[in-house]
């Protein structure tokens, strides 16, 4: 088994009395998509957060391609190669789609603290940039204001963001959340492709997606996982159907 | 902080550049040929008048920086003014009377004068951002006026220089090559020096570092997960603005051939917010178009009535209500950092 680019071993979170993450272990391979499910207050977000970096779990540790990411900060995350997106859209409204894109291919392209060569015209950030944003098949809406985009291509803006990074990792949460059965499907066949680049870590409530995609899944319950498998395994698991799908 | 029409890092409008380009141009000729006609007509008294704009301008073009630009509501730029301008003084006083400050001689070369406060307010603001820029929203606009009434209150009771009375500067301090003492050539300096800190600004802002300071003020998370960490853009863009301050503050007790406490007070801080909300936050040209609208109502209602603030004050609130991008946004219409 090849060695697992992402790998959570352990996380426990505690919020007062609630137990938000209990003793989560999961790994995310080379090549695959592993889909996270779960009913509503299962702890996906707080799992999320830890992962990515914006809270900071009570026990248990992280690795990302080996390296302990556990006690970094999200920007230290995502240079080290863990892109994500968001459950809500988290962009710059007022830049075009490409300056929202292009921040991540600064990053990318070494220290910001650059203070005279203009942006603009900088095209080791313009060609990373226009590569993502077609990649997502949004390349005609480059120079659109985020706020005049549609809430479909907004979601395709932030995956945009996420592979200009040129991730190890990808962290996508609920990136079908709002979309028409047209543009599911559309970033269900981009997911496809990219994650022979970029293994995905997908978050999602789409079912159908979900186990179109989904090479393996976890199913969260009250802060544990109470079943992994293929999606077969999963489908067929009482435990989770008692959960999750039996609703 | 989204004001959803300020900036785009790859700029789309063009039409409407030409007028801005226009309104500019205009308020820089007008800067620049008042004190010209001024000079011509021997009323050294507005050309003076020009000087302080300009420098209040210089002022606003650095809190600007933090405030339009970084989003960081400084309430306390005061500080770096008064301490721009408290390095002008105690220098100057040193010179004149040929004592040493921690062993070191005083100066009255402006050019010296320059270094040592771009110097002094860089570190101070370093100090003050690194603690401040911790906190944010009204915790940073309440902690970085504490600071700045430290500076405040360190200052009145420092009898060595003055205290609350404030320290003369006998002599304006001078520079080589061009007399500091001759008022236009004064202004012309101080002009100069003003569409330096604002074409630093315009580069800065449309370099990597803009682009990151933008996007830190619009979405700092998305920042974050683009792999760049706001507190050092921010904090680097806090100590830039400062020093302009600082600079603009250094000048401007060469002008008065003063310096008091009133240039570090927390009046001093909120006029210079309004002066930037007014001229249009986070516009190139913002703090002088704000300038130059304070200074005159300053002047001109001031002759007439105490009461001129009421009427700023609806200047400000019609600013506020009707345009929201101020003088600026009002005159060149709503383009990005004009």
């Amino acid at each position: 088994m090849a060695e697992a680019v992402l790998a959570v071993e352990g996380l426990h979170k505690r919020f007062g009395a609630l137990q938000a993450t209990h003793d989560v272990s999961l790994t995310l391979r080379a090549g695959e998509i592993h889909a996270l499910i779960g009913p509503n207050g299962a702890g996906k977000s707080t799992l999320i957060a830890q992962i990515a970096g914006s809270l900071r779990p009570d026990a248990g540790r992280i690795l990302l391609a080996g390296h302990d990411i556990t006690t970094l900060g999200v920007s230290a995350r995502a240079r080290l190669g863990l892109g994500r997106s968001f459950q809500v859209s988290s962009l710059a409204e007022p830049l075009s789609a490409l300056g929202n894109v292009m921040i991540g291919a600064q990053a990318r392209a070494g220290h910001s603290f650059r203070f005279w060569k203009p942006v603009a015209r900088d095209a080791r950030l313009l060609g990373p940039a226009r590569e993502a944003l077609e990649r997502v098949h949004l390349g005609h809406r480059a120079d659109t204001p985020v706020a005049a985009l549609s809430h479909g291509e907004r979601r395709q803006v932030e995956v945009a963001c996420a592979l200009v990074l040129e991730p190890r990792a990808l962290l996508l949460d609920e990136p079908m959340a709002g979309l028409g059965p047209e543009g599911s499907a559309r970033l269900t066949e981009l997911l496809e492709t990219l994650k022979h680049e970029v293994p995905i870590l997908l978050i999602e409530h789409d079912m159908d997606a979900v186990f179109r995609l989904a090479d393996r899944l976890s199913v969260l319950v009250d802060g544990r996982v109470i079943a992994h498998g293929d999606g077969e395994a999963i489908r067929r698991d009482p435990r989770v159907q008692a959960a999750y799908l039996g609703d | 902080m989204t004001d959803p029409s300020t900036d785009a890092t790859v700029p789309t409008a063009a039409p409407r550049l030409g007028r801005q380009c226009l309104v500019n141009a205009g308020l820089l000729a007008l800067t620049l040929l008042a004190p010209l006609v001024a000079h011509l007509l021997g009323e050294a008294y507005y050309v003076n008048l020009a000087t302080r704009i300009v420098l209040i301008a210089m002022a606003g073009v650095g809190l600007n920086l933090a405030l339009g630009h970084g989003g960081m509501i400084s309430f306390g730029h005061a500080a770096y003014f008064g301490v721009g301008g408290y390095v002008a003084g105690i220098s100057a006083f040193h010179a004149f009377d040929g004592s040493l400050l921690l062993g070191l001689p005083g100066s009255d070369d402006m050019l010296v004068i320059w270094a040592v406060a771009l110097a002094a307010c860089g570190l101070l603001a370093l100090a003050i951002g690194a603690v401040s820029l911790r906190t944010s929203g009204v915790y940073f606009i309440m902690i970085t006026l504490a600071f700045a009434q430290m500076v405040y209150y360190f200052a009145t009771s420092w009898p060595s220089y003055g205290g609350q009375d404030g320290l003369p500067i006998y002599l304006r301090n001078g520079l080589p090559l061009i007399d500091s003492q001759q008022p236009l050539s004064f202004f012309l300096v101080c002009f100069a020096l003003l569409l330096a800190a604002m074409a630093i600004t315009a580069r800065l802002m449309g370099s990597r570092f803009g682009a990151a300071l933008t996007m830190a003020r619009l979405n700092e998370t998305r920042l974050a997960t683009a792999g760049i960490s706001p507190y050092p853009i921010r904090l680097t863009a806090f100590v830039i603005s400062a020093m302009i301050t600082g600079l603009a503050g250094a000048l401007y007790a060469d002008l008065n051939g003063f310096v008091s406490p009133a240039m570090l007070s927390w009046h001093f801080s909120g006029e210079l917010m309004v002066i930037v909300i007014l001229g249009g936050v986070g516009r190139l040209f913002g703090p002088l178009a704000g300038a130059i609208v304070y200074v005159l109502m300053e002047t001109l209602l001031g002759g007439l009535t105490e009461y001129w603030l009421f009427f700023l004050g609806l200047v400000l609130l019609g600013v506020v209500l009707f345009a929201r991008q101020g003088v600026i946004g009002w005159l060149a219409g709503g383009t990005p950092h004009g």
